[in-house]
């Protein structure tokens, strides 16, 4: 079966790169999921929100949280590029809910958003 | 005698100064290496947002965004002057500042009026103790910038871009930079970064000869509005990374050749300091020897 070559990457280094069978991301419209064979896409990511990867080793299911990006699809590469992106395996949980209550307190709807994805991507309650 | 004594202080304020040289030098080394692997791994995404900028713009010929069109009626242009925090680097600063210095010159020839906005304290001392006005100044990030750094920078100027001259904006950007060559050359550059020159043909464009025909999620407009101002940042965070290792590497260099300077002095001291000993026992070698015969010239007789 064919799979997608997925990188997600951050300007400051490449968050996570490989095989996969599926990769889920985000827009402002709603989910998209995207499976080998899919048209070209070029999509704006909602900002503080969560992209899932299912490697194609059949590992589990990656989830990262990302920031202010797009992701872009053809001939099954899928690139996602975020100006923050972090695997929810490098949360840093309890720094991720000082950023929420910060961000609550501030009125800061993004970066409240963004905390909250980097929370749920951990696998922590938000 | 004293002049042995001094010597030997000499000696050891210049053993002190090449110890502290020294090490300086070996930080500076394994930065740059650090700056090296940072400016390796901001590259995929460098080239991910060419391409998907080019095609955006290959795929929507009636491009039209406020960041592309220039600006006729500003006259005010906007210099980004990236400088390091800290001295000690021979000519880095010198030479960025003498490049600004230049080109602000040639805006004023052309009847535009430059503005500094500045990276880095050396270069906002400098403008400070001259007293001319800075725009907006930044600090503290020069030899480690992070991508945070590069946005809030990529943030303002693509704000004072889009406001007008009397509202305190500008009607174009440059940016004077060093571009890290290798570890012993780096070159200071000056590039307009805004407005965007759309047709940039380079290697990784001509690869990809037929862009895929590409589906745009909300719409075009909208990718392009996220792309251009992503595109800016991410031209300053390279810009931050390749002035960062060229900071390095002209610290290195600089105390390298302090280092080896101050080697050079302390052998020349050190011959000095021996001759002088050297010479003070002849000294007193023939003294003694003269004493000794004035003594058996009176006690003989």
């Amino acid at each position: 079966m064919a799979t997608l070559k997925v990188g997600l990457v951050s300007p400051e280094r490449e968050v996570w790169s490989g095989e996969a069978r599926m990769v889920v991301a985000q827009t402002v419209e709603g989910q998209l999921g995207i499976m080998p064979g899919h048209a070209p896409v070029l999509g704006v990511l909602l900002d503080g929100s969560e992209v899932k990867i299912e490697p194609a080793d059949g590992g589990e299911w990656i989830t990262a949280a990302v920031g202010s990006g797009f992701f872009s699809v053809a001939d099954n590469e899928v690139s996602v590029l975020a100006e923050q992106a972090e695997l929810g395996t490098e949360v840093d949980r309890e720094h991720a809910r000082q950023a929420l209550s910060r961000a609550q307190s501030e009125n800061d709807t993004v970066g409240e958003r963004r905390a909250r994805a980097r929370l749920r991507a951990a696998g922590a309650e938000a | 005698m004293a002049q042995l004594r001094q010597l030997r202080q000499q000696i050891r304020s210049v053993q002190s100064t090449a110890k502290i040289t020294r090490a300086q030098e070996m930080i500076a080394t394994s930065r740059i290496v650090k700056a090296q692997q940072a400016m390796e791994a901001s590259k995929p995404y460098a080239e991910q947002i060419v391409q998907a900028l080019s095609a955006l713009v290959s795929h929507h010929v009636g491009i039209d965004h406020p960041l592309l069109n220039e600006q006729p009626e500003d006259r005010r242009s906007a210099v980004l002057v990236i400088t390091s925090d800290r001295g000690f680097a021979g000519g880095y600063n010198a030479n960025v500042i003498r490049e600004a210095e230049a080109l602000m010159a040639r805006l004023r020839e052309q009847g535009r009026e430059p503005v500094p906005y500045v990276v880095g304290n050396k270069g906002i001392t400098w403008y400070r103790f001259r007293d001319r006005e800075m725009v907006e100044t930044w600090s503290g990030f020069s030899d480690r910038p992070t991508f945070p750094k590069a946005e809030e920078i990529g943030r303002r100027l693509a704000e004072d871009f889009l406001k007008t001259d009397e509202n305190g904006g500008v009607g174009e950007i440059h940016v004077v930079y060093t571009e890290f060559v290798s570890m012993l050359t780096q070159q200071v550059q000056v590039r307009r970064l805004l407005p965007l020159e759309v047709v940039e043909r380079d290697e990784a464009e001509a690869k990809v000869d037929v862009l895929p025909a590409y589906e745009f999620e909300p719409s075009a407009g909208a990718a392009l509005d996220l792309l251009l101002p992503n595109y800016i940042e991410s031209r300053i965070f390279h810009m931050l990374l390749q002035s960062a290792a060229s900071e390095h590497a002209a610290r290195r260099r600089a105390m390298k050749s302090a280092t080896d300077n101050a080697n050079e002095l302390i052998g020349v001291y050190t011959r000095q300091m021996n001759q002088v000993r050297q010479a003070a026992i002849t000294q007193e070698i023939s003294e003694i020897v003269g004493g000794a015969d004035a003594l058996a010239d009176s006690g003989g007789e």
